[in-house]
């Protein structure tokens, strides 16, 4: 036990994942066009350690939702695997135990209108873990631990008799909170949870998380492009890019001195609300699209100091101070510190 | 927590139902819901409201045949609309006419909808080989119009089944050649409609719990992709009737010691140059197109009153 | 002193519904000065985004405007039948909405959109049209204009089709332009270029904006002046360091605190319990008053009006006391 609770909960070893979306085969033979492959994420390493929050930060297209599905079982991964407390996800084991396994890895999802069946009662919504898994013993004791998590979210137990349509944005996302605690997890994977919601409901939510996370003693990986949020929650961060890492620090190692350059812009472009007067210095481009990436280095058509080998050869995660930055240019020592 | 402070009961939720209140408002569809419920009454207690029952064969007497409705000379209060050409009472024939076409279509349609919507939710759910084996099945029948469907699996039927049985199973065949034809339309809609759910995140959750996936596609995504169906069930239950029509029209469905509204309109249009076919035709042609036409706009009520960018 | 370019004066908005009416927005008035940018900032349901809706004249039936009035450039335009608001849209009046995808037609190309809008509202001839539409696409940083005029629209990225949705509307030289929540459905790093964009284009037009959304970084950045709307009303309103910094209505507190921040680490973000009411039930008096730590008796009876606080103004009793206006 001892062993476990030293090794990382989750360790993410050279995953990738790849869709086809390639074209159908008549067109494909009638227009003479190859396969279409969209790499999605192409060679991703981390470690979570137990009672941390993980947070991954990124654009749209980055591949930060991708890993968090890819984790949590919704896609299998092309290359690359997954372990959870030691044991890899994908190999084969007997189902009982692979079940057993799964059920400490829980999701909440970003969408608070779409993550709960609009035709359940929530009580049923939220009982459902307990019933898959048989962790009660008979209704009278489903019904019980269903209200007592309900009082976990700070929903009262009457609410278990409405339907999700009569609830807020930031009450549902309580009850998908609930749905997920139901099957008492080590581990919660959280696609951008409060990126939907208001901004007092957010504060709420968040705060919430934090409790939970104190009293039940979890893990989170957290996905968000909100830097802010991330700022608030998390101990570790990983900046994605067209599907790779960039960056890898401690929180306060990455916002006090972040090295990569995309770590860079995506710092300058949080908002100032102390008016500070700092002028935000929007960088030119568009996020290229992840079908079709650049060679070498993936962020080097935006980059102020790409030189021919960011433009060849495509850079690893090293360490670089206390972070870990995959770039040619933190590497050789060309980017300028940044106070 | 008193009883009645409780969450309401359904049929005061119904009553409140912004359904209802739509329902009210249109003066039209009041009216085709209180023809539709009249004509089912009719149908129900034919047993009870016919004067005389026309599949009798020994109460028949032939001297009675084609007489004129009652308030004609000639005509008898006994034979309220007349009689036709085997001395039948057209009302009686009418009433019991109206409960075969009724049994048959809703009988059509309720196979119909069973086999739509489990092909359908499994082409959806399952996707692969399986969606593309059942969507191309579908795509060839669409190719064919129903009535010729419905002709091709009446045919099979009868040739398949002794002569002596046919008058006593012609039923259970029209109703399968009628559902045959308009199955399609339930699974392409219902397929359709799990292809979104499929993508939804409640769904997703449910896999990430390890709820098994057909337990998932009954529980979950089942009840949330059958809006549509009652509209089409709806719709097509006035396809069935007149399928069923046509095909006894035509001496293909029913047998005529069964007679429904269909035969009677071709028993009536034998007359059509005496002037007997004003109560042997007309009165059959009256209640069938009445019955098609308030089941229809039934259905185009709910249609709209399901679509939310109307309300 | 000049004339506002907008004056608001105690604007309604109601929707009638099956239930009964409500008040989307009830008793709002506010004015924008010549080429000023005014934020009106609020969570969901606040009611911001049918205030532009409202003055643009584009207000979803059944909803439709109770009372008040709404006066741009010395002109009523509230009463206006939709023919003679038709002139003012587009000309005068700029819209930029929230969707890029939806905002423009799919179908058409782009440079025959802005060269349908630019001859609507100028006049001008079809060459002196496109030429003007291309100097525009330039101007909005559309790289190689003339190939890219004859585009589609989903033949450009998100913060692509943004830029050319600004162009459209500021096309015809607007006098004001009502911008709903521009940035929201882009990326983190688009959003900045955009913010600039619209910024350095109103300052060299001398366009005024009316800048609605719920990101208040992007109004700390960008207005001069900002609202902050709570249930339909405006609870503050002033000069945007002052509300930002020194927040005098207790939601606006609320709001700020909430923010997460950088540079502060807090272990909790303070919060403000509870959640904006419905439009069915609004509370009396003063909106905020269940959810509010300062709340007193007066607050649960009346509904307070904006009354003068430091440079801005506040809907708050906690000021009139200060003021010495007893009731």
């Amino acid at each position: 036990m001892t062993q476990e609770a030293e090794a990382p909960l989750l360790r993410v070893e050279g995953l990738a994942r790849h869709f086809d979306v390639s074209p159908p085969l008549l067109n494909r033979l009638l227009e003479r066009r190859g396969r279409v492959l969209l790499k999605a994420v192409d060679g991703v390493d981390f470690a979570v350690r137990r009672g941390e929050t993980f947070a991954l930060v990124g654009e749209s297209g980055c591949g930060k939702s991708t890993v968090a599905r890819v984790i949590v079982g919704l896609h299998a991964p092309t290359r690359g695997r997954v372990l959870f407390a030691g044991t890899d996800l994908a190999r084969p084991a007997p189902s009982a135990e692979r079940r057993r396994l799964r059920r400490r890895l829980q999701m909440i999802f970003q969408d608070p209108y779409a993550s709960l069946n609009p035709r359940w009662r929530v009580r049923d919504i939220v009982a459902e873990p307990l019933r898959t898994h048989g962790l009660c013993d008979g209704e009278g004791a489903v019904r019980a631990r269903v209200d007592e998590l309900l009082g976990e979210v700070r929903l009262a137990a009457a609410d278990g008799d409405k339907y999700p349509h009569e609830f807020s944005g930031g009450q549902r996302q309580r009850i998908s909170i609930a749905r997920a605690l139901a099957a008492t997890p080590d581990f919660l994977v959280c696609d951008e949870p409060t990126s939907a919601l208001d901004v007092s409901v957010q504060a709420q939510i968040l705060n919430l998380m934090k409790d939970l996370q104190r009293e039940l003693g979890l893990t989170y990986l957290f996905i968000s492009h909100n830097l802010a949020v991330v700022y608030h929650v998390s101990t570790m961060v990983g900046v994605m890019y067209l599907g790779r890492l960039v960056e890898l620090a401690a929180t306060a190692d990455l916002f006090a001195a972040p090295r990569h350059p995309y770590t860079r812009l995506l710092l300058a472009t949080v908002p100032d609300l102390a008016l500070s007067g700092r002028a935000r210095a929007p960088l030119a481009g568009e996020v290229p699209s992840p079908i079709d990436p650049p060679a070498g280095c993936a962020f080097h058509p935006r980059c102020a100091y790409a030189n021919d080998r960011c433009r060849r050869e495509r850079p690893e995660l090293r360490q670089a101070g206390r972070s870990r930055v995959a770039c040619h240019a933190v590497e050789e020592g060309r980017l300028p510190a940044e106070g | 927590m008193a009883p009645d402070e409780a969450a309401p009961g359904a049929l005061r939720r119904l009553a409140d139902s912004d359904l209802f209140w739509s329902f009210r408002r249109s003066p039209v569809t009041v009216v085709a819901a209180v023809v539709t419920v009249l004509l089912l009454l009719g149908a129900a207690l034919a047993p009870v409201l016919a004067p005389h029952d026309p599949y009798d064969l020994a109460s028949l007497d032939l001297l009675q045949a084609r007489d004129p409705p009652a308030w004609e000379a000639g005509g008898d209060w006994s034979f309220p609309l007349g009689t036709d050409d085997q001395g039948r009472d057209v009302l009686s024939s009418i009433l019991y006419g109206l409960r075969l076409s009724l049994l048959v279509g809703v009988s059509a349609v309720l196979l119909a909808l069973a086999l739509g919507v489990g092909l359908g939710l499994l082409a959806g759910y399952a996707g692969g080989w399986i969606d593309t084996l059942i969507m191309r099945i579908a795509d060839v029948q669409l190719s064919f119009p129903a009535i010729l469907v419905a002709l091709l699996v009446d045919g099979v039927a009868r040739s398949l089944l002794p002569h002596d049985r046919q008058d006593q199973t012609a039923v259970y065949v029209v109703v399968l050649a009628i559902a045959s034809s308009i199955w399609v339309q339930f699974a392409r809609t219902v397929r359709g409609s799990t292809l979104v759910e499929r993508a939804k995140e409640y769904v997703q959750a449910a896999r990430i719990i390890g709820v098994h996936p057909a337990a998932i596609a009954w529980r979950h995504v089942l009840p949330n992709a059958m809006g549509p169906v009652l509209v089409i069930a709806t719709i097509n239950l006035a396809i069935a009737i007149l399928t069923e029509a046509s095909l006894s029209f035509l001496g293909l469905g029913l047998p005529v010691t069964q007679p429904s509204l269909g035969t009677l309109i071709r028993i009536g249009d034998n007359y059509i140059f005496s002037g007997e076919w004003r109560w042997m035709l007309l009165y059959p042609a009256i209640a069938l197109a009445s019955l098609t036409l308030a089941v229809n706009l039934l259905g185009d009520w709910l249609r709209d009153a399901f679509n939310p960018k109307l309300r | 002193m000049p004339e506002p370019l907008l004056a608001v004066e105690h604007l309604s908005v109601e929707i009638p519904t099956r239930r009964g009416v409500l008040a989307a927005i009830d008793d709002v008035s506010f004015a924008i000065e010549p080429g000023e940018v005014l934020g009106v900032v609020g969570e969901s349901g606040a009611g911001k985004s049918i205030t532009g809706a409202a003055i643009i004249g584009l207000l979803d039936p059944p909803s439709r405007i109770a009372g008040g009035r709404i006066v741009f450039a010395g002109r009523r335009i509230d009463d206006l039948s939709d023919a003679a608001m038709r002139p003012l849209r587009g000309k005068e009046i700029g819209a930029i909405f929230q969707d890029p995808l939806t905002s423009l037609n799919p179908l058409y190309t782009v440079g025959r959109q802005l060269v349908e809008t630019i001859r609507v509202h100028l006049g001008l001839d079809r060459s002196a049209a496109r030429r003007r539409a291309l100097a525009l696409l330039q101007d909005v940083g559309i790289p190689a204009p003339e190939q890219r005029i004859d585009h589609y629209p989903h033949q450009f990225s998100g913060g692509m089709r943004q830029r050319i949705v600004i162009a459209l509307a500021l096309a015809a030289n607007p006098r004001l332009v009502i911008a709903d929540e521009p940035t929201t459905a882009l990326d983190v790093s688009i959003q900045a270029q955009i913010i600039a964009l619209l910024k350095r284009l109103t300052r060299e037009h001398g366009t005024a904006v009316m800048l609605v959304t719920h990101d208040m970084g992007v109004i700390a950045e960008t207005a001069d002046r900002v609202a902050v709307m709570y249930a339909g009303r405006i609870v503050e309103i002033g000069p945007v360091r002052a509300v930002v910094k020194e927040p005098r209505h207790p939601y606006t507190v609320g709001l700020m605190g909430a923010i997460p921040a950088l540079g502060l680490r807090r272990e909790r973000l303070p919060q403000i319990d509870g959640a904006m009411p419905p439009l069915s039930a609004i509370p009396s008096g003063c909106a905020f008053h269940p959810r509010c730590p300062k709340v007193f008796a007066r607050c649960r009876g009346e509904r307070p009006e904006l009354l003068p606080v430091g440079s801005g103004a506040a809907a708050c009793w906690l000021h009139a006391e200060a003021l010495g206006k007893r009731p």
